[in-house]
């Protein structure tokens, strides 16, 4: 009696489930990116539960920064949950290991996670693969350009010695050479390294009007601290990567005056009024402080918010075409994410194209400096 | 490359090389007593630095919640045992000691706002807070496995290197922390500044070896500790309890990580998981010393400190690299010349 009832029970819980829109979501809530992906995790909690009259359920999990571990987590949502699309993950690589399975079950998958690799060059795969962080060379181009009009011939470059020090490095020696800056030295840290002076001396030994930190979080500022520790007098600019405010607490007083290129949403509040992307951005800030605190917003839920984003507008769109859960539906869903036309998020305004799964434009990036232990907005 | 820079490189090496060394000798002592690979020995580390860090945010640290944990489930093991066997009167000091002071220790923390003290007040809170973590492990993780081969204790001090990780996420968050210096004078030496807080952990270490040299030399329970790690059953004969010793041993290591911990804190940024790394490290120089030398585990710390400086400066990106392969050639040297000896198995 009892069995029958339970799968009475249990055909009824499935059938309801089935009419609903499920979100499946791997982030990095722990690992190495975890600074990145708790407040990613936090923002999911802040999506709408109902989108276009349809009740929308999101089943998260933890990847561990691990691209493994985000493999099984995709293969378990589209088996398991049966999920309508995918939002991860947190890092480029475990990005690109989830990618082979949404292509494989035709679901489309929204990356969080900087490298442009996970979205170019298009192709029968990548077909199915949106992004919503500002491609590495977004910020670069923005640094370059900064360092020109600031008359700086040659650059030292420090960075993780792991994909985003190399990636940011080739991105940055590529436009660098364009654009005739020299880069003089080029070292790298770890992580966790309790100290980088050997880096910093051969770096100062080389003399470089300018250097640039390719590292992300709070690891970020121990080779600006030890640039000052050591005297050195020249400008010290950062990536986008730091943007949280734990890095300014670790930091202290040595980060004043360090550049760095950063999504408008940072700065939200100090926007010009008719800037595009303030109101969609103070949306997103208003919201998270009011859930976790003033002060809490960094830069990375911002993706997981825009994500957010990109389905209130692709979801509607597709419900007109298929009943959510079915094959015909997710494909209505990639075309519509594909069909999203001036959509303004937290970090920029989406313009997305068959040939561009990201979709930023220069508006999807402002230069800020350090100034007591806040982001200021230069231009 | 011109002396000065030399100069600074030896300075960061010999700083780094002091941290290694005391995490060198915390290996070797619980390895020479307890035969445990303790590869949660940088834990110590990052928990003394993130529970002071967040003690001076005013922020209640964690720590203290593992320590409630632990304390019960000691007193809960161990009171068991002595209702069982009716030793009443030893009930009342184990619940005063694993949950009487963990409790007043949490209650003054929630009462006082642990920003307002002074900062070596606020050092020694946090020294108390993880210390206690130490014997509490040795007794819920290792005490009932004390006779296991090596190979279980390694994996068991595996688990519990990831478990404290995994706590330390959850109690002290993914960023990392840095503490204000104990002192901010800094002095030229042949024209390369030097920091006080680098001459402290120097001199600081130095005294704490001192010390621990001292404490095995001239104190009753410092014999007994190197009666054990020389001869565990000869030791257990002339009634020094296996447990007891390994207790000690475990407070001891947990003193030395904490301590350095508090030590590096203002002088890098410390993660939740900055420790594995550390005590991987001294871990080298433990090896060099054969897992048994005191002095030569020491010297080689400081050897792996002043190699990574130097190759940090010539070649960055393989610095890690450099740094662990140092164990090749040092195995291979051990290997060759000293007799193997294969361990008793029981």
């Amino acid at each position: 009696m009892f069995k029958k009832l339970s799968l009475v029970l249990l055909a009824a819980a499935s059938s309801a489930v089935l009419a609903d829109i499920n979100v499946g979501v791997s982030l990095s809530a722990t690992g190495p990116a975890a600074s990145l992906g708790i407040p990613e995790k936090n923002t999911i909690a802040l999506l709408p539960t109902t989108i276009g009259g349809q009740k929308v359920n999101y089943i998260v999990l933890d990847d561990a920064t691990d691209p493994t571990a985000a493999t099984k987590n995709i293969k378990k949502l589209i088996s398991e949950h049966k999920v309508d699309v995918v939002i991860g993950s947190t890092t480029a690589p475990n990005s690109l290991a989830m990618i082979d399975v949404a292509v494989d079950n035709e679901t489309p998958l929204i990356s969080m996670a900087g490298s442009a690799v996970i979205v170019e060059p298009m192709d029968a795969k990548r077909y199915w693969v949106f992004k919503t962080a500002q491609n590495d060379a977004h910020m670069a181009t923005a640094l370059v350009q900064h360092m020109t009009d600031k008359n700086i011939q040659s650059v030292a470059f420090i960075g993780f010695a792991d994909a985003y020090g190399e990636g940011w490095y080739k991105e940055f020696a590529k436009i660098a050479e364009a654009r005739k800056l020299k880069i003089v030295a080029s070292e790298r840290f770890q992580r966790n390294d309790t100290s980088v002076t050997g880096q910093i001396l051969k770096i100062m030994a080389a003399k470089p009007e300018a250097v640039l930190i390719g590292g992300a979080g709070t690891p970020a500022a121990l080779p600006q601290k030890a640039l000052k520790e050591k005297g050195y007098k020249g400008l010290v600019y950062q990536t986008h990567g730091v943007a949280n405010n734990d890095f300014l607490r670790v930091g202290g007083k040595d980060l004043e005056g360090g550049f760095l290129p950063v999504g408008p949403m940072v700065v939200a509040a100090q926007l010009p009024n008719d800037n595009p992307v303030k109101k969609s951005a103070l949306e997103y800030v208003t919201k998270y402080e009011a859930a976790y605190g003033k002060g809490s917003v960094s830069s990375f839920g911002g993706h997981a918010w825009d994500a957010g984003v990109l389905l209130q507008n692709a979801i509607p769109q597709a419900l007109k075409k298929a009943q959510p859960g079915t094959k015909e539906f997710r494909r209505a869903l990639r075309d519509a994410l594909e069909n999203t036309k001036n959509l303004a998020g937290a970090h920029g305004i989406f313009n997305v194209t068959p040939n561009d799964h990201q979709g930023f434009d220069q508006r999807a990036r402002v230069m800020v400096t350090i100034e007591k232990g806040t982001w200021k907005l230069t231009q | 490359m011109d002396l000065q820079i030399l100069l600074l490189l030896g300075q960061d090496g010999i700083t780094n090389g002091a941290i290694y060394a005391l995490l060198a000798l915390a290996l070797v002592l619980v390895f020479a007593v307890t035969r445990v690979i303790f590869i949660p020995q940088g834990e110590f580390v990052a928990y003394g630095a993130l529970t002071l860090a967040s003690l001076q945010t005013g922020k209640v640290p964690g720590t203290i919640w593992l320590l409630l944990a632990l304390g019960s489930t000691v007193a809960v093991l161990d009171g068991y045992r002595l209702l069982r066997e009716k030793r009443f009167a030893k009930l009342p000091p184990l619940l005063i000691f694993n949950v009487g002071l963990p409790l007043l220790a949490a209650a003054g923390l929630f009462a006082m706002p642990p920003d307002q003290l002074p900062l070596w007040a606020q050092a020694v809170v946090a020294m108390l807070l993880v210390i206690p973590l130490g014997p509490m492990i040795y007794r819920v993780a290792f005490q009932p496995l004390a006779s296991a081969s090596v190979l279980v204790l390694l994996i068991v001090s595996i688990a519990v290197h990831v478990t404290l990780i995994g706590l330390g996420l959850l109690f002290f968050g993914a960023e990392g922390s840095r503490t204000p210096p104990f002192t901010e004078i800094s002095f030229e030496l042949a024209g390369a500044p030097l920091q006080g807080q680098t001459i402290l952990v120097v001199v600081a270490s130095a005294l704490l070896i001192i010390g621990l040299y001292f404490f095995f030399e001239r104190t009753i329970y410092g014999k007994a500790l190197r009666a054990t790690a020389m001869n565990r059953t000869g030791a257990r004969l002339m009634g020094i309890p296996p447990a007891l010793a390994g207790k000690l041993c475990f407070t001891l290591a947990a003193a030395i990580g904490a301590f350095s911990g508090i030590l590096i804190a203002p002088i890098t940024t410390i993660y939740y998981d900055s420790g594995f790394l550390i005590g991987l490290k001294g871990f080298v120089g433990a090896i060099i010393g054969g897992l048994a030398s005191y002095p030569v585990a020491a010297l080689g710390a400081l050897l792996v400190g002043l190699l990574e400086s130097y190759s940090s400066f010539y070649a960055s990106a393989f610095k890690e690299v450099i740094v662990f392969t140092l164990i090749i050639p040092v195995l291979l040297w051990r290997s060759l010349t000293s007799k193997h000896i294969e361990e008793e198995e029981e």
